[in-house]
């Protein structure tokens, strides 16, 4: 048994890391997430020459890895920078793109030349409930769509979309050009540095992507992917966090000790850590199990989300509360790791969801 | 990274499931089970069949008769042995005595006490605990004087697991109340035969006879049982505590009480339906799953690096906090499921060869004294807020 990444892929997190390190740091990441993309084409573009985003997928699909590990080592660099930009929507959508042999597609993405995103998420309307479901059709000179997608990461300026609609026989998956004929985008920042969109389409051309009907399969594996992606990210920013609460614990001080010294505090200070380590493991497991059988594979990811959403949020509070108001503050970096961490919760499914649906995969194979 | 067992770990856990299938007997395995209480002469029997097979002190160095296993082949026995429902190995002599003996006795002091906590000849108990020294262990006061060749002892000693059938006890005794508290501290061994030893029963909230209390009065104590030097008894028992960590998270028992725990809320009706379906008894039994599924990585992530040469320090009191919990987290859910038929108290019905009239389902009759019995995981071994200053120091270094 072996916990260590590896040689080649320390390499690789080391030089993602040096390079993030270099060039988005705090105040390259405040101009980012203020500018109107909301996020920096010229690190998503170091970072393709790196060969991160080839970590993502296998070489018989064009990649320089794909292995779980590979994916869970680069989003853990993610985390510790909390870069931002659409590396959940690029491997997911890329692992369709290989699954379903669109192999060109993907070699633009690996080298960072197209930017792609991944919508499957509903639009919600004004009263909270979905609105303008997608929906293809085909008429014989191939497929139209028409609907809507929700809060679609990176989706202004992304030149392949993936979307999932419904189709008379069931789920599928399409690939449609963000310059094509009906696309239509209100884009937004979010609350924790980046960009999403609301996608529109209005009798958009399209092409299928796999077989008709058959998209949920694929879905699945996309989302098992992103979800131990998301675990892999949200440790390190756990991470990051604990190391800047204890450095806190350390040297600030009141009533003339350092704040460390109080037991109230070293009990919390304590529970985060041993938490944390749950949620490493957690993650470890869902990347373990990344290529096992679907029932096994979602089991973990769902045990995964279900535990860094948990340990999530009560890292980011405590880190916070522990700094007391300097924790409240913009400046702080800190802040933007508590929210980052916070909104990993909102993505793919939040810790009840992923309780439920472990609870029915478990209840199925029992 | 790689989470695999390798082929001779596998090949391994094989030998000891076949082991076990042959040489557990049914008896035992039943009465572990179904909760009912051990007899002393039980859990000889099962030491000696472990120690004919070699097995008994298996993290003992092999030329005092362990095994040479490695930490993972360790594991990986402690989790087949729990899932198995073997008797628990008592810890006493074989874990926490041996270990200090092996490091710090006298080539006397081994021959003569390893071989004999092998074959069974001498039961022992542990002395630590004081009714004024628990989480503060060092302030403890129970006094040895010493007078020609021999200690004279005086005190009290509380807490002693199974003191009831013990023929000895390894005792940390007071020789100096010079300096810190913690250098006036020996490790002494004392027979329970001899004149002015007591022990009075205390019974625990589930209404067993598990522990006890130990009095001290004048006893004499030859000066060779002391280990090592006099007044260094602190450093042993430190090195007592940090030693075998590797069950500590209880990670076998915990998936046998699982497994239990599964297979009760498959067959338990509750409102109509079985009780695994309803929507908050899974939900809760789901925590406690994930949880355990982490903890298992958690474990052989710090059993891998113990392998590599890394002694745990705040991780062992990560494993004991959060194993313990699961493990506590298990018997309420037990008792949970039993409903009202968690009340009834057939005392009786918890040894061996009951055949009065069962109330209620059959697996229902301990899980309540379980329960109650079960509160002492957070609170012996150090109890898990001791446990989180041990973090705290590791992490912020205060």
């Amino acid at each position: 048994m072996d916990f260590s990444l590896g040689e080649d892929r320390q390499m690789l997190v080391d030089s993602v890391g040096r390079y993030l390190a270099d060039t988005f740091d705090f105040s390259a990441r405040e101009k980012a997430i203020a500018s109107s993309e909301g996020w920096s084409r010229a690190m998503w573009n170091g970072l393709a020459e790196l060969g991160v985003i080839g970590a993502f997928f296998r070489e018989d699909a064009g990649g320089y890895g794909g292995s779980p590990f590979d994916i869970g080592a680069v989003f853990g660099e993610v985390g510790r920078a909390i870069a931002v930009g659409p590396f959940l929507e690029t491997l997911m959508a890329g692992r369709v793109l290989a699954a379903t042999g669109r192999s060109e597609e993907l070699a633009g993405v690996i080298s960072g030349e197209t930017r792609i995103t991944f919508a499957d998420t509903p639009m919600m309307g004004a009263n909270g409930s979905p609105v303008a479901p997608m929906h293809a059709a085909s008429n014989g000179d191939g497929w139209k769509l028409s609907g809507g997608k929700g809060v679609v990461g990176y989706v202004a300026g992304a030149e392949l979309i993936v979307v999932s609609a419904q189709t008379d026989t069931g789920t599928s998956l399409f690939l449609v050009r963000g310059d094509a004929a009906g696309v239509s985008i209100r884009d937004y920042p979010l609350v924790d540095g980046g960009a999403a969109g609301e996608l529109t389409l209005a009798d958009t051309p399209a092409e299928l992507l796999g077989s008709d009907g058959e998209g949920q399969a694929l879905i699945d594996d996309a989302t098992a992917a992103g979800l131990t992606a998301l675990s892999w990210e949200a440790v390190a920013i756990m991470d990051v966090l604990r190391a800047q609460t204890i450095e806190y614990l350390r040297t600030r001080k009141q009533f003339g000790i350092p704040i460390g010294k109080f037991q109230a505090l070293q009990h919390r200070m304590a529970t985060v850590a041993l938490e944390i380590e749950q949620a490493r493991s957690a993650a470890i497991n869902a990347a373990a199990a990344l290529d096992k059988a679907p029932n096994v594979r979602d089991a973990a990811a769902s045990a995964a989300k279900y535990t860094i959403g948990t340990v999530g949020k009560l890292t980011a509070e405590e880190a916070i509360q522990l700094h007391g108001g300097i924790g409240m503050t913009w400046e702080l970096p800190l802040s933007h790791y508590a929210k980052r961490l916070t909104m990993i919760g909102h993505l793919l499914g939040d810790e009840d969801e992923h309780l439920s649906r472990y609870i029915a995969l478990r209840q199925a194979a029992a | 990274m790689d989470l695999e067992f390798t082929e001779e770990e596998k090949a391994f856990r094989e030998e000891v499931r076949a082991f076990l299938k042959e040489k557990l007997p049914a008896r035992l395995s039943d009465k572990v089970r179904n909760g009912q209480n051990l007899r002393k002469e039980d859990m000889e029997e099962w030491h000696a069949i472990l120690n004919a097979r070699g097995w008994l002190a298996n993290h003992w160095p092999v030329e005092w008769g362990g095994t040479g296993w490695t930490v993972m082949q360790r594991a990986i026995f402690e989790e087949e042995v729990s899932k198995a429902h073997a008797p628990r190995i008592v810890p006493f002599g074989l874990s926490m005595l041996a270990p200090v003996l092996i490091k710090y006795g006298s080539e006397e002091q081994k021959k003569h006490y390893l071989p004999r906590i092998l074959d069974g000849t001498d039961w022992w108990c542990q002395g630590y605990s004081e009714p004024g020294a628990g989480s503060d262990l060092a302030s403890l006061k129970t006094q040895a004087v010493r007078d020609g060749d021999d200690y004279i002892v005086n005190g009290q000693k509380t807490w002693t697991t199974l003191g009831q059938y013990a023929d000895w006890i390894f005792c940390l005794v007071r020789t100096s109340n010079e300096g810190k508290k913690q250098e006036g501290i020996s490790f002494l061994l004392i027979d329970m035969k001899t004149p002015g030893i007591e022990v009075r029963p205390i019974k625990l909230l589930d209404g067993d006879h598990e522990v006890n209390e130990v009095f001290f009065t004048d006893v004499r104590v030859p000066v060779a049982n002391l280990v090592g030097e006099e007044n260094k008894g602190w450093t042993y028992a430190k090195y007592l505590l940090t030693y075998e960590r590797t069950n500590i998270a209880g990670v076998g028992a915990s998936i046998a009480a699982f497994e239990q725990l599964q297979q009760v809320a498959k067959t338990t009706m509750r409102n109509g339906g079985p009780l695994a379906e309803d929507p908050l008894f899974a939900a809760r039994m789901a925590k406690v799953e994930i949880d355990l599924e982490n903890m298992k990585t958690t474990n052989l992530r710090v059993l891998a690096a113990a392998g590599a040469g890394h002694a745990p320090t705040a991780e062992s009191s990560m494993l004991k906090i959060r194993g313990t919990e699961i493990r506590q987290a298990l018997t309420d859910l037990m008792r949970r499921a039993a409903g009202s038929y968690a009340q009834p108290w057939i005392h009786a019905a918890f040894e061996e060869g009951f055949n009065g009239e069962p109330v209620g389902p059959d697996w229902a009759a301990p899980v309540a004294s379980d329960y109650f019995n079960m509160r002492k995981l957070s609170i012996f071994g150090g109890s898990n807020e001791v446990q989180r200053e041990i973090i705290t120091k590791s992490i912020l270094e205060l």
